[in-house]
């Protein structure tokens, strides 16, 4: 075959399949996705070896956090992720906790708010169940670096101002919906404001001191090692997710952490995921 | 980066903060959760110690004396909690607490006990947090084996190697913020021989909070890292409220009564002057080193993270201020609480006030009397002296010599010391027409100068004088036109400065 009319047998065979595992994911868990366009992100700490600016592809970013109801259709389908099923390895006693049961998030879990108290494992099962991924941490970063209405959302002084109140506030019993929340200005909702995300790479967030082929010293536990790579001190919010991502194990929960899906962009296929 | 200029300042003042507490982060990373180690296992001598659970309380208050003459194993549970509460009159904030409290809960242990810690984050806080106990011998005080996640707990063990009154805080980055949301409280290791006995002790720490409105603006308030970077709290306050220390929540005491205060400063920035109104400190342990107290001290210095520990004995009742002797703070941002002591007075300690009577001023009244009638005579003299004709005659005299010494030291150069002048060059004075037609054209000249064609005694000359205005005074100007007005043949009426002062106004 010559190489044109193969390749668009393949885009549409890709189209095809990508359709049926949208299909299978469809029922209550519709989500519309943003494109985030490649860029750089620029770790906020890092070692003298790695790159200051780390180039970032361009994906797709769920526009909102992943709901209760989003993932009450997961738990029906996948049972062993259900609160009273699920091992202790996967998640920690509070998974869901604020669920009423099983199979009804109730009075403190409003369906369109989004899910929190779960685990990174059950996270990333959500993800794989729709198709998707977590985003990792300079995915996320790149999209929530970006303000309101200017690509610099440091100098974006209302989102500034609604980022820093939210944290001067304590954690609310029962979450709000992101649905009306402003855009910023690629599309997304609610990427400040409402809860911590997981990513996929929680974990290697911060330099442990792997890293010691430079000298016989511990460069990077030194005092002043973790900051001197520190890109820029004033954005004290990013320590702070960056604090709490390393506090974290993998089947931890807690009350204010949730997260939401990404996806590879890719050429062949512009237009998904839908 | 996109903003250099000032992302780079900030970036170097805040730089050298975030090093050590950033490190603490670093090390964190990798001594956090999935690096515990174990249950510490403890030689025979030490196992065999007795168990206690540790009392702790909230300030002002804090737990009794120690009276066991051996080391122990205490078990402190500490939890964090993020609570709203109120920081003044109308104005909330989330404090994050250790023990639900700003400052935290008060820990008091033995010297040499080997302590259990935990650390327990409430499922319902936002952030993870951990702590630097400055008792701890060990990397970050304990901050590098505490790094909790909401909802989970952490535990590790240290030996209380040195006694005395320390600070703890949360070390969690960003750490100013942490600390300048209330993070910090105070552990006592009494030394082995135990504190002095006292009546009372008391609990009290000094802090700031950075709030993003002003001193008094209402509302849920946020933290501010400008302003905290930059040092300039809108609230520095005792026990983490604006009155927590005041009116019915004063620390009481009798008359008669040891009064012993661990006093601490958790910061983040700010050093107190920590002084009592009305009472000096009978003992005062700088820095909070047990062993050589200072005696009779009226203010002591209290460090950001360090303590002190203050005794005194109170000898009269009343209301005694506590304060930051730094006294804006006291004043306006609420670094202010009140000791309050009931019993009987000593009116030869203090007697109160004595007498109230009326005062005057400098002089009695007929002191007041003789200075108006001393002005009125001067009046008298002043009139009497320029009417006398003999007593004018001879100021006019005065005037005249002391006009002569400013003619010969000045205008002699040129109308020459017999005021005939220099033919074509500069007018004559003597029996000068032009001199002595207009008096006040005379004054003018002097001021001013004079340029261009000028007749006198029927002769034009054209030449130069320089202006006097700014060489000679309104006197002596009175004074040199006085001389040449009476001398060389001229005749007239003195000057007066008061003539000269009002024509210089007028041309200026």
């Amino acid at each position: 075959m010559t190489p044109k009319p193969f390749l668009q047998l393949s885009a549409i065979a890709l189209g095809l399949w990508l359709g049926t595992v949208r299909g299978a994911a469809a029922n209550g868990t519709e989500q519309g996705s943003v494109l985030i366009p490649a860029g750089f992100y620029e770790p906020l700490i890092r070692s003298p070896k790695d790159l200051a600016k780390k180039p970032v592809a361009a994906f797709w970013l769920d526009e909102q956090p992943i709901t209760n109801g989003q993932f009450l259709a997961f738990v029906r389908a996948h049972p062993r992720w259900q609160r009273s099923h699920i091992s202790r390895l996967f998640a920690d006693s509070s998974y869901l906790e604020h669920w009423t049961s099983d199979l009804n998030p109730g009075t403190q879990a409003p369906l369109n708010v989004p899910v929190v108290r779960i685990s990174w494992f059950a996270a990333r099962a959500y993800a794989r169940w729709v198709g998707r991924r977590l985003p990792t941490t300079a995915e996320w970063e790149l999209a929530a670096a970006a303000g309101y209405t200017r690509p610099d959302g440091k100098n974006d002084e209302v989102l500034q101002h609604d980022l820093y109140a939210w944290l001067a506030r304590p954690v609310p019993p029962i979450q709000s919906t992101v649905t009306t929340a402003r855009r910023n200005l690629h599309g997304a909702r609610g990427l400040h404001g409402f809860v911590w995300e997981w990513v996929d790479d929680f974990n290697t967030a911060l330099v442990t001191g792997e890293s010691r082929a430079d000298s016989g010293l511990e460069r990077d536990r030194f005092c002043g090692a973790g900051s001197l790579g520190a890109k820029d001190s004033s954005d004290y919010a990013a320590f702070m997710r960056q604090a709490l991502r390393a506090s974290l194990q993998a089947n931890n929960t807690t009350t204010s952490l949730g997260f939401r899906c990404a996806q590879d962009f890719s050429p062949l296929d512009p237009y998904s995921p839908r | 980066m996109k903003n250099p200029r000032p992302l780079t300042a900030l970036a170097v003042v805040a730089l050298v903060l975030a090093a050590a507490f950033t490190t603490v982060l670093v090390a964190n990373a990798a001594t956090s959760p999935a690096d515990a180690k174990g249950p510490v296992v403890l030689p025979p001598e030490l196992a065999s110690m007795p168990i206690e659970q540790a009392m702790l309380t909230s300030p002002p208050h804090v737990p009794p004396a120690i009276k066991r003459q051996y080391a122990a194993r205490m078990v402190v549970n500490l939890e964090v909690r993020e609570v709203v509460a109120k920081l003044a009159d109308g104005v909330e904030y989330t404090f994050w607490t250790f023990g639900g409290s700003v400052p935290g809960s008060f820990i008091r242990i033995r010297e040499g006990d080997v302590v259990e810690f935990h650390l327990n984050n409430h499922p319902s806080s936002k952030l993870p947090h951990n702590i630097d106990l400055h008792a701890v011998t060990g990397p970050g005080g304990g901050a590098a084996s505490t790094f909790t996640a909401p909802g989970h707990s952490s535990q590790f063990t240290f030996q209380a190697l040195n006694p005395g009154l320390y600070v703890y805080h949360c070390a969690t980055a960003p750490v100013p913020m942490h600390i300048g949301n209330g993070m910090y409280g105070l552990i006592l290791v009494e030394p082995k021989e135990g504190l002095p006995i006292v009546d009372k002790e008391y609990y009290v720490m000094q802090g700031e909070f950075y709030t993003t409105g002003k001193y008094g603006e209402e509302g849920l308030q946020s933290f501010d890292m400008a302003k905290a970077i930059d040092e300039r709290p809108p609230y520095i306050v005792f026990n983490g409220a604006v009155g927590s220390l005041v009116g019915d929540k004063a620390i009481t005491a009798k008359v008669g009564e040891q009064v012993r205060i661990f006093f601490g400063v958790g910061g983040p920035n700010i050093t107190s002057s920590f002084h009592i109104i009305g009472e000096i400190f009978d003992k005062v342990y700088p820095e909070a080193g047990l062993s050589l107290p200072n005696r009779n001290v009226q203010t002591t210095l209290v460090p950001s993270g360090g303590a002190t520990m203050v005794e005194f004995k109170v000898d009269v009742p009343g209301t005694f201020i506590l304060v930051d002797h730094s006294l804006t703070r006291a004043f306006n941002k609420g670094a202010l609480g009140m000791l309050k002591v009931t019993g009987p007075e000593d009116r030869v300690i203090y007697s109160g006030k004595e007498i109230d009577a009326i005062y005057l001023g400098a002089q009695a009244e007929a002191g007041s009397n003789s200075a108006k009638r001393e002005a009125e005579l001067k009046t008298q003299i002043a009139a009497a002296m320029s009417s006398n004709p003999t007593i004018a005659g001879l100021t006019k005299e005065m005037q005249i010599e002391k006009g002569k010494q400013v003619y010969m030291g000045l205008c002699f150069a040129c109308h020459q010391p017999d005021g005939k002048g220099l033919p074509m060059a500069f007018p004559p004075l003597a029996g000068s027409d032009y001199l002595l037609a207009d008096r006040g054209r005379a004054v003018r000249t002097v001021l001013k100068g004079l340029t261009g064609p000028v007749t006198v005694n029927g002769v034009t000359l054209n030449s130069v004088m320089p202006p006097q205005e700014a060489v000679l005074t309104d006197a002596q100007i009175a004074d040199v036109l006085t001389y040449v007005y009476n001398s060389w043949g001229n005749h007239g009426e003195a000057f007066t400065s008061a003539k000269v002062k009002a024509i210089r106004a007028e041309i200026h």
